[in-house]
């Protein structure tokens, strides 16, 4: 029975189950385990710990017993974690009494290992009887909890970075599939001409045998022979041109509308992802991924895979036509082709590397720029550019060392190929003289067969690339199908409900919202009544943003519901939802384009007077005016530059404009100093006007105005009442209100004693 | 610097540190922090609350008297974690994303390396390993390890 639970149900990993199963006693369940990879002294070795509806057993792999301890009075297990090392206590009242090291994998595999031992120590506790253990299975490779029915692991899965196997590239048939028709006329035409490039080679042998041959045995050149023959020829090369050319022509049409698509689709599909899949990735990460793997990708469709097809389909042909004609000359002639090939992929192989090496020493070279370039003033101020130059001396000393090593080996590689070719020759001559001097064989025969070799010896060198081409083309598709496999964690309702028009009531019922294990906020309850101004308060990390992204529905909430009047937010549909919210935020962006379009930009058919009441309303109107093209001048990246507080206006004036139900003021006023705040204060005034707003700000001052403050702290609410009732209360906002008085004066003094550290040891 | 000494430094039952100094504070569990672990190592180890708040600044660990320099050795060992690789037994594909099997001063173990620009070059010879798990592995001097594992890292760089 125990057997049996150990083995199938908890997916107990293999190693232990035999060990583990002398140690249970009579109706004894493994609840919970992890494996544990590290000992006390932080050595790699492996161990278990494993929580039973009876006990909690341990043992370390390299330990001959086991240790273990019976729920009683006063044992606790708790975990904490450091740089991705994380540590197990078991304690007592009086001191620890076990502790174990392992490098964190999967959160939720220890944090239920702790909640089984704590449930099942208050089950021994009361005397109960432990309740039915629950069907949990994790996984026996990394002791994640698994989802149900389900057989793969999500996180071994999503660690599982095994390089991308070289059918992914098959995946990509999604997006050749509407072009089929033309990439069928596209191989159909690549077998024609590879096919005329195959007839001039075929002609050299009546050309040798009924014409040259017979004249040199003093018989007279048919003249009437050499016209059919060489028009012959002529006619094979002109068509061979006009079908290669359709052939590349069309099937370069095809692979780069092929690309545009995967592009097009794959930023569209990045675009609606949730917030969260940006928060874990690198800008820069994903910029490459779709302009340069598509770019990678459609080159290797259009250029390297049509070359491989070409080359396998003309050695085909080849082949069959000289077998055709003499097979025990073309076995001979065939044979060293795989050896050659083979070779020729030896020296590819090295050269690869070698390639791979200078092109990455090749991105230092760029990242010394990238460095250098935007700091320039910091460099100049510093008086570094000495040092700068040397490092970029350095860095292209570095490529030039790598460049001379890898150009040693290519340089031979050329004629390499060559003298492989002449060897092939070489033999393909011996062998066919001698079956001349039998007279097996016609000179034209020999002929032909050394004008077809020498074709497809050279096309050797060519095919041994597809290999590690392929091979990174691959590594390119799984990198854009990972963005295309990616479901967004905030996905459309099934059956939307569709609001003509948006009271503003905000009502929070049990919020609650994790982070990957993290928890953000817990069981928070509110309702914000249509047109009241709420103002969030607490310190960083309180859970402020975390409530405004989940009202704005840039998350999901991981419990409970936000209803917006009365209705549960997940059934809007997101877009029309987020219509009815006017964000303005701490760092205001601006696109690159005019004052206008950037005003305009959530309601892009606005009228040139509706922008200008906007930008008036927003008190931007009077120093847009003052630029040399007023509504019409260039902002954003390269554009003209504005100051904080004036980008900041413009982002009220491009909020106002979409006239909003809710408003989400996040830390609008925070960037700016004390004297733009009051502008942007009376800006915000008018903005804020009969609208449900949910303001953040830093500074408690600026929130004086709002019907009621939510005071926050660790994700939950502890306080709710306006600025005087709060204070008047001498509570949590009282304290903080009263640091934040305080902080004015002591700011400055805060950074006597790091100044002295650093000078201290400088000195030294 | 000399340094002169003004906290006490035990460890109680529970394994962790706790710190008093004259002013009467009590702090326990605190946490040594090394300034400069791979530069300087043994210079500027800060001793810090559980909040990451600094108690106590320790110019050099060898001023310290013994006791106190072992219980916070002993500590810093059970809390720093950069195995340092001697050998490279087998890398799964010269592609990333690859599974290494390396020997290190801690014995053998598996790691996986996500992309080339997770292994950084701290000087001309020695090189910080970045795992996918964000575990370093140290190469102290890469001309110092054996040619095969020379080879295969070679591949990397």
């Amino acid at each position: 029975m125990q057997q049996l639970y150990n083995s199938s149900n908890n997916n107990f990993p293999q190693s232990w189950d035999e060990v583990l199963a002398l140690q249970l006693n009579d109706e004894e369940n493994v609840l919970a385990w992890i494996e544990t990879d590290l000992d006390s002294q932080l050595h790699f070795s492996k161990g278990i710990v494993i929580v039973t509806n009876q006990r909690l057993l341990t043992k370390m792999y390299a330990n001959e017993v086991w240790q273990s301890w019976c729920y009683r009075q006063g044992l606790l297990l708790t975990q904490r974690d450091y740089a991705g090392i994380g540590c197990l206590e078991l304690l007592d009242a009086h001191s620890q009494l076990m502790s174990w090291r392992y490098r964190v994998r999967s959160d939720r595999a220890v944090n239920r290992l702790i909640e089984s031992f704590a449930q099942q120590l208050d089950c021994h506790l009361a005397g109960e009887l432990s309740q039915a253990a629950d069907t949990v299975v994790q996984c026996p490779n990394c002791g994640a909890i698994m989802p149900n029915g389900q057989n793969d692991c999500p996180v071994c899965e999503k660690q599982s970075h095994a390089p991308p196997p070289t059918w992914t590239l098959l995946r990509l048939w999604r997006f050749a599939k509407p072009y089929k028709g033309r990439l069928l006329i596209g191989f159909l035409l690549t077998l024609c001409s590879t096919a005329a490039t195959l007839v001039p080679p075929y002609l050299t042998m009546p050309l040798m045998d009924n014409v040259l041959i017979p004249y040199q045995n003093g018989q007279p050149i048919n003249n009437e022979l050499v016209a059919l023959y060489l028009s012959g020829l002529l006619g094979a090369s002109i068509l061979a041109w006009i079908l290669g050319w359709a052939r590349t022509y069309m099937l370069a049409l095809v692979s780069e509308r092929i690309g545009a698509d995967l592009r097009t689709t794959t930023y569209e599909h990045l675009l609606n992802l949730s917030q969260e899949y940006f928060g874990g990735k690198r800008t820069g990460d994903l910029m490459a991924r779709i302009g340069a793997e598509t770019d990678r990708i459609n080159l290797f469709l259009s250029l390297h895979l049509l070359d491989f097809a070409t080359d396998v389909i003309m050695i085909a042909m080849t082949a069959m036509i000289l077998i055709s004609i003499n097979p025990s000359l073309a076995l001979v002639t065939l044979v060293p082709l795989p050896i050659i090939a083979w070779l020729i992929h030896l020296v590819r192989d090295r050269l690869r590397i070698g390639f791979e090496k200078v092109d990455r020493i090749w991105a230092e070279v760029n990242n010394v720029l990238a460095d250098t370039i935007p700091g320039i003033r910091v460099i100049k101020a510093f008086a570094q550019e000495k040092r700068e130059s040397a490092r970029f001396y350095a860095a292209n000393q570095r490529n030039l060392q790598i460049n001379d090593r890898v150009n040693k080996l290519w340089s031979l590689f050329t004629p390499t190929v060559t003298l492989l070719t002449e060897v092939g020759l070489l033999i393909v001559w011996i062998f066919g003289i001698w079956q001349i001097s039998k007279d097996e064989i016609t000179v034209g025969v020999l002929t032909a067969f050394l004008a077809y070799i020498g074709r497809f010896y050279i096309r050797l060198d060519s095919m041994s690339r597809i290999v590690s081409i392929t091979q990174k083309a691959a590594a390119g598709t799984k990198r854009i199908f990972d963005i295309l496999d990616h479901i967004s964690s905030v996905p459309e309702s099934a059956n939307p409900v569709h609001l003509a028009t948006v009271q503003g009531q905000i009502e929070l019922r049990n919020v609650g919202f994790r982070y990957g294990t993290r928890r953000i906020t817990s069981d928070i309850n509110l309702v914000i009544k249509p047109g009241e101004m709420i103002g969030l308060v607490g310190h960083s990390g309180s859970g402020k943003s975390t409530l405004v992204n989940l009202i704005c529905r840039f998350y999901d909430v991981s419990e409970g519901t936000i209803l917006i009047d009365g209705h549960d937010i997940r059934s809007l549909p997101i877009a029309e939802y987020r219509k009815h919210i006017g964000l303005v935020l701490q760092e205001p962006f601006l696109f690159y384009g005019t004052i206008a379009e950037n005003i305009a930009y959530g309601k892009p058919d606005a009228t040139p007077s509706e922008i200008v009441s906007a930008a008036r309303a927003a008190h931007a109107h009077e120093f847009i005016l003052r630029l040399p093209h007023g509504y019409d001048s260039l902002v954003g990246e390269r554009g003209q530059a504005l100051s904080g507080g004036e980008r900041q206006r413009i982002s009220i004036a491009r909020a106002l404009l979409i006239n909003p139900r809710i408003l989400i003021l996040d830390e609008a006023t925070s960037s700016v100093d004390t004297t733009t705040e009051k502008d942007i204060q009376e800006a915000l005034d008018n903005l804020v006007r009969g609208r449900t707003t949910i303001a953040i700000a830093h500074r408690l001052s600026t929130l004086r105005e709002a019907n009621r403050l939510i005071v926050l702290d660790r994700g939950s609410i502890v306080e709710i009442g306006n600025h005087a009732e709060l204070m008047a209360r001498e509570g949590f906002y009282y304290r903080l209100y009263q640091a934040q008085v305080r902080n004015v004066d002591t700011e400055d003094r805060g950074f006597v004693p790091i100044a002295e550290h650093s000078v201290a040891g400088e000195h030294k | 610097m000399s340094q002169l000494v003004t906290f006490q430094l035990t460890r109680n039952a529970f394994g962790r540190l706790v710190f008093n100094n004259q002013l009467g504070l009590m702090q326990e569990g605190v946490i040594p922090v090394r300034s400069f672990p791979i530069t300087h190592p043994d210079q500027g180890i800060a001793l810090v609350d559980p909040h990451g708040k600094e108690l106590a600044w320790i110019e050099r660990l060898t001023d310290l008297q013994d006791d106190y320099r072992i219980l916070i050795e002993a500590e810093l060992k059970g809390r720093e974690f950069m195995p340092e690789i001697k050998r490279l037994c087998k890398v799964s594909s010269f592609i990333t994303p690859s599974t290494w099997e390396v020997e290190t001063d801690r014995g053998e173990a598996a790691f996986i390396l996500k992309g080339e620009e997770d292994i950084r070059r701290l000087t001309t010879s020695s090189l910080m390993i970045t795992d996918s798990q964000g575990i370093h592995f140290l190469i102290r001097d890469r001309m110092s390890l054996d040619r095969y594992s020379r080879k295969l890292l070679d591949h990397f760089l």
